[in-house]
C-alpha cells in the first residue's frame, strides 16, 4: 500500500520538475531597469506605420491594465493625449518628439512608454481573413534617457481556424468578413498583444505589485 | 497511523498543486468600463459622451469598493475631466485630489490640471 503512494509521490515530483512555467526564452538586461526602479509610467500615443488609422488608439485602450497590474502607476492615457493635443501637439508624431525634461516636468513620469505601431488590421483575402497586430515598445527613463526595457506586443487571429475543406473556409471567411465590419478584432488582439509583451518578456515588477 | 498521514500530506500536496497554478490570477485593481470607454472614445465617440463615461466610472468605483479592490491608476483623473467637460469644475477638483490621494506619482499632472482649470474659470 504504502508503496503504491511511493510510486505517486515520485510520478508528481517528477511532474513539478518538468511541468514548470512556461517561460519567454528571450534574454533580457535588467540592469538599467532595476537601478532607475520607475514608479510610474506616461504611455506615449503610438507611432502609426499602418493603413489604419485608428490602430495607436485602439492600442492605447489595452495597455493601461498590463502595466497597473504589473505594479505601476499609468497615467491616465486618454487625458494624457488630451493635454498634449491642448498643448499644440496635434498628434502621436508630434507627441513622440517632446523632449524628455518636458514630460518629467510637466506630467511627473519617471518612465515614458514609446510604441511603433509597424502592421495593424484586418486583411481579407479570398480563402480567409487574418487580422494583426504588431508593435514595438521601448521604456526609456525621463530622467537619464536610458532604454530600461524594450518588447514587441504581437498578436494575430485567422477566420479559417479549425475550419475544413474549401466550403468550411469559404464559410468561415464571409462569416468573418461580415462579422469584422461590426466586431473589431483588433482590441482583442491588442489586448492579448500587450498582455503578452508586458507579462512575459522580463517587465519587472513595480512598486504596487511588490510587497512592502 | 504512518498510512493515514502519508495519504493526508499526498492530499494536501495535490490540493497545493492544483491551487497554486502557474500564472497568478490575483488582481491588484476592478477595472470595470474604463477600458472599453477609452476604446469607445475613439472609435464610436457618440457612445461615450462625458454623461455617459461619468455614469459607468462612478459604478465602477462602487463596484471596486464593493469587491474591496482598489480603483484602478488614471481612473479618478478621467473622470474628473469628463466633469471639467461637462463644466461641473467642483466635482473635478474633487476627482483629480482623490487621484493624487490614491496615487502620489499623479501629483505634478493632477496639480497642474487643478491649477489650469481654476485659472480658466477665474478668467471666465
Amino acid at each position: 500500500m504504502t508503496y503504491r503512494y511511493c510510486k505517486l509521490y515520485i510520478l508528481l515530483i517528477v511532474s513539478i520538475i518538468f511541468a514548470g512555467c512556461e517561460s519567454a526564452s528571450t534574454y533580457h538586461d535588467n540592469s538599467a531597469f532595476l537601478e532607475s526602479r520607475p514608479r510610474s509610467i506616461v504611455v506615449i500615443p503610438p507611432l502609426n506605420n499602418s493603413i489604419e488609422v485608428n490602430a495607436s488608439y485602439t492600442f492605447l485602450s489595452t495597455i493601461s491594465r498590463p502595466l497597473a497590474e504589473k505594479g505601476y502607476y499609468v497615467f491616465p492615457v486618454a487625458v494624457i493625449d488630451l493635454f498634449m493635443k491642448e498643448n499644440g501637439l496635434p498628434g502621436p508624431a508630434e507627441m513622440n518628439n517632446i523632449p524628455l525634461d518636458k514630460i518629467r516636468e510637466n506630467i511627473g513620469a519617471d518612465a515614458a512608454l514609446y510604441i511603433v505601431i509597424d502592421d495593424w488590421g484586418q486583411k481579407y483575402q479570398v480563402l480567409s481573413s487574418a487580422a494583426v497586430v504588431h508593435a514595438d515598445l521601448r521604456l526609456i527613463d525621463t530622467r537619464s534617457g536610458a532604454l530600461l526595457w524594450s518588447g514587441r506586443a504581437r498578436a494575430e487571429h485567422s477566420s479559417d481556424n479549425g475550419q475544413n475543406g474549401l466550403a468550411g473556409a469559404l464559410i468561415g471567411a464571409i462569416v468573418d468578413q461580415v462579422a469584422g465590419s461590426v466586431i473589431d478584432h483588433t482590441y482583442d488582439l491588442s489586448r492579448e498583444a500587450n498582455n503578452k509583451a508586458i507579462y512575459q518578456s522580463g517587465f519587472l515588477d513595480g512598486p504596487y505589485r511588490l510587497p512592502d | 497511523m504512518q498510512f493515514s498521514s502519508f495519504k493526508y500530506t499526498s492530499f494536501l500536496l495535490l490540493a497545493a498543486i492544483l491551487l497554486n497554478g502557474c500564472t497568478s490570477t490575483d488582481t491588484l485593481y476592478h477595472w470595470g468600463n474604463y477600458e472599453g470607454l477609452l476604446y469607445k472614445m475613439y472609435n464610436e465617440p457618440g457612445e461615450a459622451t462625458p454623461e455617459v463615461q461619468i455614469e459607468r466610472l462612478i459604478v465602477d468605483i462602487q463596484k471596486a469598493e464593493a469587491y474591496g479592490k482598489k480603483v484602478p491608476p488614471g481612473v479618478f483623473a478621467h473622470l474628473g475631466v469628463m466633469y471639467a467637460a461637462n463644466g461641473n469644475l467642483a466635482k473635478a477638483q474633487e476627482a483629480f485630489i482623490e487621484e493624487k490621494t490614491l496615487f502620489p506619482e499623479a501629483a505634478v499632472l493632477v496639480d497642474g490640471m487643478i491649477l489650469r482649470s481654476q485659472n480658466s474659470y477665474n478668467s471666465k
